[in-house]
Parts: C-alpha cells; structure tokens; sequence
C-alpha cells in the first residue's frame, strides 16, 4: 500500500532537521517524493509537473519557520498548492431568470451520469426548486428505465420518448417550461471522446437546448486518461464544471485534479455513495487532504453521522462522558463500527495513521472482531454491566463457553479497563494519554475541524489545547511511545 | 488485538464529534426564511484560479501525447540506455497507467538488462515478459454440473454490457446460455440484461429490485439444470472493495454459485481501461473474495491504455482473458498480449 505523502516527506526531512532551511538538494529529493505520491494517487504526469513546478515556487520564496521540518514545510505547500488548484474560483449555482434552467450532464460510459442526475434532481429540490428529469440515453439497454426507477424514489417526473436523444432533449425542455419546472436535467448517453459521431450528438443537444450549466461527470478512480477525456469534453461543450463520483472507493482521486487543471473549471458537486443522498457541494480542503493521504476526517464525520444509528449514538456518548460505560455499550459499538466499512477503509479517512497502524488495521479482520463478541457474549447480563465481578472461576466459564483462552478474556477485560478509563477522563474535559500515532491523529482532527471554523466540542477542545501544549516530539510518529500532554481545566458548563 | 482498541477509541472520538455537531445544530432555534432569495442572474465565478492548462508547456504536452510515442520510435534501434531514452520509458509507462512501482521494476531491469537490438524490442520483450502466462477460458465444468461464468467488478465498468456480448458469441457458437441477473441492486439493471437476452436468445432468470442475488443464483441454477443450459452467466451488483459487507456478500454468491448443480469455472473481474491506481486494489479484494481467475479489460477503444493491466499481472498474476474494444457485440475479442503492448508503446500503427 501507499505510505501517506507525510510519512514520506517527515522520512525526508528527518535527517535535516537540524538545519533549519531547505537546500537545493534537500528541496530536490522533497519534491521527488511529491511526485511518487502524486503519480500514485493518479493525478496526470503534466499536471504533476505543473504542480511541482509552482510547490517549488512557493518553498522558495518563503522563508523556513523554524517551527517546522523540512518535510513540514514542503507538505504545507503542497496542500495550499493543492487547496489553490482544486479550490479556487467557486462556482455559485444561480438560476436562469427565465426558467428552466438547463443542466447539462455529459461523460464516459460507467462514470455514473444517470445516478448523479437523480442526485443532483434530489439536491435542487432540496434547494426548494422543481426539477424535471430528461432521459436521453437513448443508447445502453434500459438507462431511461433506470432513470424512471431513481425518478420515482425522489419523487421527480421524468421526461423521455423513444425518438433520437437531440429531439428528446429539446422536446425535454420545453415540456418542462409548460409544466412551469423551473430546473431541467438532461442525462446523455456515455460516449467516447473520440466518437466523433456521438460527439456531434451531445454538441447538438447543447446548440439546441442551450444549457446554462454543462457538467463532465467523472469517476475518481480515473487514471491518467482523465486529462484526454476532460480536455475532449470542454473542447466541445465547453464545461461549466466538474462533478465527481465513486467518492466513497479508497481511490486517491488524483483525477479530479488532473480534470481540473487541464479544464480550469471548478469541480461543484461530489458523489461519495450509492444512495441518493450521498451527494454534495465539492470540498476543496478535504479533497486536498485525501490526495496527499492526509486524511479525511470530516468525510468520516460524514459516513458516521449517515451510518450510525443517532438514538444509540447519544446515548452511549452519554455513558461514555459519565463513565457508565458497559461491555454491551461496547458490544454495540463494535457493531457501529462494523457498518461504517472495512477498519482499513475507516484508517485511510483519519489523519496520521502510519503505515504500520493501517496494515495493522487490514489485518484486523471480521473473525477476530467476532470472537471478541464471542466472549462478551458468554458472560451474563451482570458481569457485562459490571465486569469487576468477573473472578477466576467465571473467566474460566466465560473461556470455555466462547471457545477462546483465559489469556484472551484476561486481555480483553484489561483493555477495556484502560480504554473507560480514557475516556472518563475525555468527559472530564482533560487530556488522556494516547499512545503516540492517535495522538497526532487527535491533533490533525482537531486541526481540521478548527480549519472549518467550527466550535469544538468540549472535552474534545481540551484535547486539542493539551496537543499544543504537548513536546513537539509527539508529532515524530510512529515510534507509538506514550506522550503525556498538559492537563488543562475542564471548559465551562461542566 | 490493540489496533482495534485504538480504532475503537477513534470511534469513540467520531460518535462525540457526530453527537456534538447535531447538538449545536439543533439547540439554538434560529429563525431563517423557508428559502434564501436567489440572486435572479447567472453570475460564472467569483474569480478565476490560474489554470495550469493554460501554461504553455503543460497544453503542448499534452497534445503532444500522440507524438509521445513517435519519440518512443526515434529511441530507434540505438544500444545504449542513456537517461534520456529512460526517461521517455518511464513517461510512457507513466502515462499509460502502468503505476509508478511497476514503472520503476521495468526501468531497473532495463538498466540491467540493457538494450543489444534497441530500446523499443528490449522494452517490449520486458512488458510481453510481464504478460506471459496461460490465458485459456474455461467453458467445461466436471461431469454432471453445469458450468457458471461469475462477473464481478465496482460499478460502471460494464459487467453486464460484458455478459450480453459474451452471451451473444456464446449462442452463436452454438450453446444454450442462460443469463443469472443477480445485480438485484441497481434500478432496471435486470431489465437490462433481460433486453440483452432477447437480442441473443439467451435464457434469463431475475427478480426484483432489492431480492437477494444468491437467491437469484440458486434459482438460475435451477432452471439450468432443467432446461440442460451450456453456460450460465452470473451478473453481480456493482460494489466498491472498501467495504466489508459488500465483499462478504460476493462471497456468498460466489459459493452459492459453485454448489449443487453448478460450478464457477471462470470468475472475470470486468475493468474499465480508463481505472487507475485503484485497479490494483480492486483486483486484490476480488481475489480474494471471489477467487477472480481473469480480467475482463473493456473501453480499450478510447484513449485510455490499461497499463495497470500490467501491474496486476505482474503483482497478483491474474490473467487479462478479454478486452473490449468497440461497441459492437463482436468487440469483445479475446486478449492478445503482442497487440496490446503494441499499442502500449504506440508500435502498431
């Protein structure tokens, strides 16, 4: 697997650290690592030239803060770099003040157009507008009955007939201003950007409807072709923008850069799940950070906020606070956890988790978690509520009826001690120690919730100031050492 | 056992987060109008970012694709490896999606190896080394059980465009193909495969949207069995690798599939040539859910190249079997290794 563009550079400028500013050699094998970790992550090689170019710009014409690495300070440049290409100008949807407004989805086959169009339908209604749905794929077998289908899920009338797809979409159009829809969505065929046949369909469709918006769908596992395929289509329908799909894959989706470089085209919208509503404004920030492996926090916020249960979410964050924490709480948590994906797949998303943290993680597979349950399972309902009961001759029980070793009961009821105990302290508003990787990891989630402007919740504020105040060695890594940092004063109202 | 504790503990940390974050949204009942007044112009951006398509170097090369390869040519049939000529081997494989670890494999063994009759011939016989491994497709099962094709692959690449053109070859070679329609997923994908059937003649089984598609498997089996079909052909929901449930799923269908009557005799992972990096981790996960015995390489007609094929075949010794190379039912031929690197390097034209 990939070590995270961080892990490399922090490598790189280890053994720099006591100079206190970049050589040409230094910056040389720097940007060498940049690249690996841009190419690997798909981003185009002329962009990644591009971009290498303008990161050694803006290193050289700033002046090294002695506060950070080397390999610090090559990382924070290459994330401004990267927030300014894909970020920039923002493309503000705005509406045609003769309605309809047209909206106009083009791309390759398979990029996901026509579930992006029910998508984008659902988030205009959303907007309080009235979307009306075109069909004019006309090409793979029953891609209008799949729009009808997503159709009737949102609740949006969808528009087709079996003609040619230019004269469904004009036809689309005007049925549309008649019905008084104020919003209208074409989906087109997938097409190849060098059938120049197919097109001149698409670009015949855009001269007769005259979209006010016409976005390339494109999915984020693209590789190099990306560049080809964007530049073909801006070439001919020239784009308002990019929407991005197949968000929710553990590709890097160094496309969506390459797409946007070569098109200089905001990127709006982004797709990160197969249902409906997983579908948004794009995040520049966050993108930033999933290409260079920063991490994804908010993306995982995101996916526990959709997949977690909220009731129980309260209620055991409640317990958790207060101490009342019990082994069917964590029994249900594990069950959480279990739903929000694969825990290598949950890794990729948190900042500063080593390489040796994730392939550890992979590792971890379902069986091992079942057989956690397996033994809190074999205890009853008192010693699950109060584990301190649990004496010699019930850890042998438990053993026995879970099929696993005392050894593995003994473990199980250590860690969970020391993880309440954790806690505890968090609900206190304090700073628990955390072994080394989490804690920078804690640092970076706090770093990225700050950088949104956002209010930090208690105790997790605590966290965060405890991490400042802490030696600037905890951010060395993956040595997994504990660190203490400063205990600070619980935040008011608690 | 400790990673998990740490993980739970991040869990932990989210579901605060999540908590704290509904929380501020809902306590303070502040009163905003049903909809904010939309400015009635269409106003294009803000500002606009420098836009490195427009630096001229980055807009020639780019064109410059194409002549890329002619460059590969010019390296002609000189012996020497200097930088230069390493240089334009790694920008093609680069570009072709090869990766950057199978890119720096190949650049090391030429460097090695160096180049007696050419640059061009010593980079070929390196990728064709690559790619060199039996490819045969399975169409026999054991004595009594009825053979299964199983396809599997993330969404959009194809699968069931894949099947409806194998079911079409199939039947016109003269075998009674059914078609198992188990992607119970996505909307209309069974009306999908059911339109390709009637345009092959192929037998079809489905159900609706949201039936389990072991389900669907078993009962195609079934009727396989009673209607003595040569070939069934299974047809999965697309499904990212990342997820554990939806993997465990593929599972099950896989083994629902090889039991009783039938028995999978060819899993295809179907790839969208244009896939980059991610490739190589799909391929990982659907070995080893599903067992993938080849890879079905479509939308080779475009521009993209499919080099990560070579990093797979390298890596997890997973065989190409078929490409697609057109629209057409009869454009998903069969894998050429010589043609493909051909076309990989430009060579062929």
């Amino acid at each position: 697997m990939f070590d995270s563009l961080s892990a490399r550079l922090e490598k790189v400028g280890s053994s720099l650290r006591s100079k206190g500013r970049l050589s040409d050699a230094d910056l040389d094998e720097a940007l060498g690592e940049v690249r690996t970790a841009l190419l690997e992550a798909d981003v185009e090689l002329s962009v990644v030239r591009a971009f290498i170019a303008a990161v050694r710009e803006r290193v050289a014409g700033e002046n090294v803060l002695s506060s950070l690495t080397p390999g610090q300070h090559v990382i924070k440049a290459v994330h401004e770099q990267l927030i300014e290409v894909l970020g920039g100008a923002a493309l503000k949807v705005t509406y045609a003040p003769q309605p309809p407004t047209v909206v106009l989805l083009a791309g390759l086959q398979g990029a996901g157009k026509t579930t992006t169009a029910a998508k984008l339908a659902q988030w205009f209604k959303s907007q309080g507008r009235q979307p009306l749905l075109v069909a004019a794929d006309l090409q793979r077998p029953a891609a209008v009955e799949q729009l009808r289908v997503l159709g009737a899920q949102i609740g949006v009338d969808v528009f087709s007939e079996p003609l040619d797809p230019v004269t469904v979409a004009r036809t689309g159009v005007a049925r549309a201003a008649q019905l008084g829809r104020d919003v209208v969505i074409i989906d087109t065929a997938g097409r190849l950007s060098i059938d120049e046949a197919l097109m001149e369909e698409v670009r015949s469709i855009s001269r007769e409807t005259n979209p006010h918006y016409t976005f390339l769908v494109i999915d984020a596992v693209t590789g190099q072709d990306a560049v080809h395929t964007a530049k073909a289509f801006h070439d001919s329908l020239s784009l308002s923008g990019i929407i991005v799909t197949k968000l929710d894959y553990d590709a890097r989706g160094g496309a969506v850069l390459s797409a946007r470089g070569v098109v200089g085209r905001p990127v709006v919208f982004a797709s990160s799940g197969e249902k409906i509503s997983d579908f948004d404004l794009f995040h520049p920030d966050r993108m930033a950070g999933r290409i260079l492996g920063m991490g994804d926090v908010l993306s995982l916020i995101e996916q526990a906020e959709r997949t977690l249960d909220p009731a129980t979410t309260m209620d055991a964050a409640q317990r958790m606070m207060s101490g009342a924490f019990t082994l069917d709480d964590f029994l249900n948590q594990l069950n959480q956890v279990k739903k929000m994906g694969s825990l290598g797949g949950i890794m990729k998303l948190l900042p500063g988790v080593n390489k040796e943290m994730r392939q550890a993680a992979a590792n971890v597979d379902d069986s091992q978690i079942t057989r956690v349950e397996a033994i809190i399972h074999s205890m009853t309902p008192a010693e699950r509520a109060n584990p301190v009961i649990i004496d010699g001759s019930r850890r042998t029980r438990i053993a026995k009826g879970s099929g696993s070793s005392v050894n593995a009961v003994n473990q199980l009821l250590k860690q969970f001690d020391q993880m309440k105990k954790m806690m505890r302290q968090m609900g206190q508003g304090s700073m628990p120690q955390l072994p080394g990787g989490l804690n920078k990891m804690a640092q970076r989630m706090a770093a990225a919730q700050a950088s949104r402007g956002e209010a930090l919740p208690e105790g997790f504020d605590a966290l965060a100031r405890g991490m400042q105040s802490a030696p600037r060695g905890a951010t060395g890594g993956p040595k997994g050492k504990k660190k203490k940092g400063g205990r600070v004063t619980p935040p008011k109202g608690r | 056992m400790i990673w998990w504790i740490g993980l739970l503990l991040v869990a932990v940390v989210v579901t605060l987060l999540v908590v704290r974050r509904r929380r501020r949204r809902v306590r303070p009942p502040v009163l905003v109008p049903e909809r904010a007044p939309m400015p009635e112009i269409l106003v294009e951006e803000v500002e606009a970012p420098p836009s490195l398509a427009e630096e001229p170097s980055f807009a020639q090369r780019l064109s410059s694709s194409r002549s890329l390869f002619d460059r590969v040519r010019s390296l002609g049939a000189r012996s020497e490896l200097s930088e230069d000529q390493l240089a334009v081997v790694e920008e093609v494989l680069l570009r072709s999606d090869v990766g950057v670890e199978t890119t720096n494999a190949i650049l090391a063994r030429l460097a090695e190896s160096g180049a007696p009759d050419g640059v061009v011939d010593a980079l070929r016989r390196e990728l064709r080394a690559s790619l060199d491994r039996p490819r045969e497709v399975r169409r026999e099962a054991d004595e009594g059980r009825i053979p299964v094709w199983l396809f599997v692959g993330v969404n959009g690449v194809g699968k069931t465009t894949s099947i409806g053109k194998l079911a079409y070859q199939e039947t016109q070679a003269g075998r009674r193909v059914l078609l198992a329609a188990g992607d119970t997923f996505r909307a209309a994908a069974a009306d999908q495969l059911t339109q390709w059937a009637e345009r092959t003649g192929a037998d079809v089984v489905r159900a609706e949207e949201g039936a389990d598609p072991g389900s669907v498997v078993h009962d195609a089996l079934g009727r396989a069995q009673a209607r003595e079909v040569d070939l069934v052909l299974a047809d999965t929901a697309g499904r990212r690798v990342n997820s554990s449930n939806l993997i465990d799923e593929l599972a099950k269908i896989r083994r629902v599939a090889d039991r009783g009557p039938g028995q999978v005799v060819e899993t295809f992972m179907v790839l969208d040539a244009t896939t980059g990096q991610n490739a190589l981790s799909q391929a990982r996960e659907f070995l080893a859910a599903a067992q993938v015995s080849g890879i079905i390489l479509t939308k080779l007609d475009g521009t993209a190249r499919g080099g990560i094929v070579v990093a797979i075949e390298r890596e997890l010794a997973i065989p190409v079997k078929f490409v697609g190379v057109g629209e057409r039912a009869m454009d998903l031929v069969v894998f050429d290794p010589d043609v493909f690197v051909d076309s990989l390097l430009g060579t062929s034209g």
